[in-house]
């Protein structure tokens, strides 16, 4: 079934605080092959955050995340994410288009801290592959 | 300016340990069952798994540099077999230097094919 239209320029609730660790980081980084040896988590820790929001807004709209394949995604810095940092995500659905029975869902998430400034600006394609 | 290309290894463990560390349980990048069912040729590596590998190669071109910007499409999938591994190559090349701001044209491939479009980073060397 094609993602509903009516969806695009909906913002989706923050989701629930959460506390970057020094492990998470570690574990993210070890994950990719790399060593951890503290400061700033890598680049793409971000997507931590933005997933999470991702995940809500499909289980909001029942989508199955299978069924998901990731078509493009950007980061726009305002400063690194660190240990310590209280992190939040807010997803907005940018656009939607259907192609060869995709659905494309452009999707944008600002991931702010504790105290409510950007940290980060992330921007995601999803490309949901319909049924066979 | 080219800079030196990097080579990485992928394998189905260390997508176990990137679902777990990321929190992304996409059974595509688990179970080559699920994976074939929409589609795709067997399990395929998190495209932000690949992007992860570009992004280490960014931090040793740029040791202790601040990133300001990093995108790229995942224009062709890695996949992953069930025994050994896939290489994926990461070659980059300073594009502009300006206002203390370094480009970074990326070309990220595996078995020859580039993975990913366009990936390009922004950093504050």
């Amino acid at each position: 079934m094609p993602v509903d239209q009516s969806l695009v320029g909906r913002t989706f609730p923050p989701t629930r605080p959460h506390e970057v660790s020094e492990q998470q980081v570690r574990a993210f980084v070890t994950a990719t092959g790399g060593q951890y040896d503290g400061g700033p988590a890598p680049a793409t820790f971000p997507i931590v955050l933005a997933f999470d929001a991702m995940n809500a807004f499909l289980e909001a709209e029942a989508i199955d995340l299978f069924r998901i394949v990731h078509g493009e995604q950007k980061f726009a810095y305002e400063r690194p994410v660190v240990p310590g940092d209280v992190l939040s995500a807010t997803l907005s659905v940018a656009s939607l288009r259907q192609i060869g029975g995709n659905d494309i869902i452009g999707t944008t998430s600002e991931i702010t801290d504790a105290g409510g400034a950007v940290v980060c600006r992330t921007s995601a394609t999803l490309v949901h592959r319909g049924e066979q | 300016m080219s800079l030196p290309t990097r080579t990485f290894t992928i394998t189905r463990a260390d997508l176990v340990r990137y679902a777990e560390a990321s929190g992304d349980h996409n059974p595509i990048h688990q179970d080559d069952e699920v994976a074939r069912s929409v589609g795709l040729p067997g399990v395929i590596a998190h495209g932000m798994y690949t992007m992860a590998l570009a992004a280490r190669a960014v931090g040793d071109w740029f040791p202790g540099a601040e990133v300001v910007s990093f995108g790229c499409k995942f224009t062709s999938p890695v996949v992953v077999p069930a025994d050994g591994g896939v290489e994926v190559e990461v070659a980059g090349e300073v594009k502009g230097d300006a206002d203390g701001l370094t480009t970074v044209a990326l070309t990220v491939t595996s078995g020859g094919q580039k993975v990913l479009g366009m990936p390009k980073a922004v950093v504050r060397a």
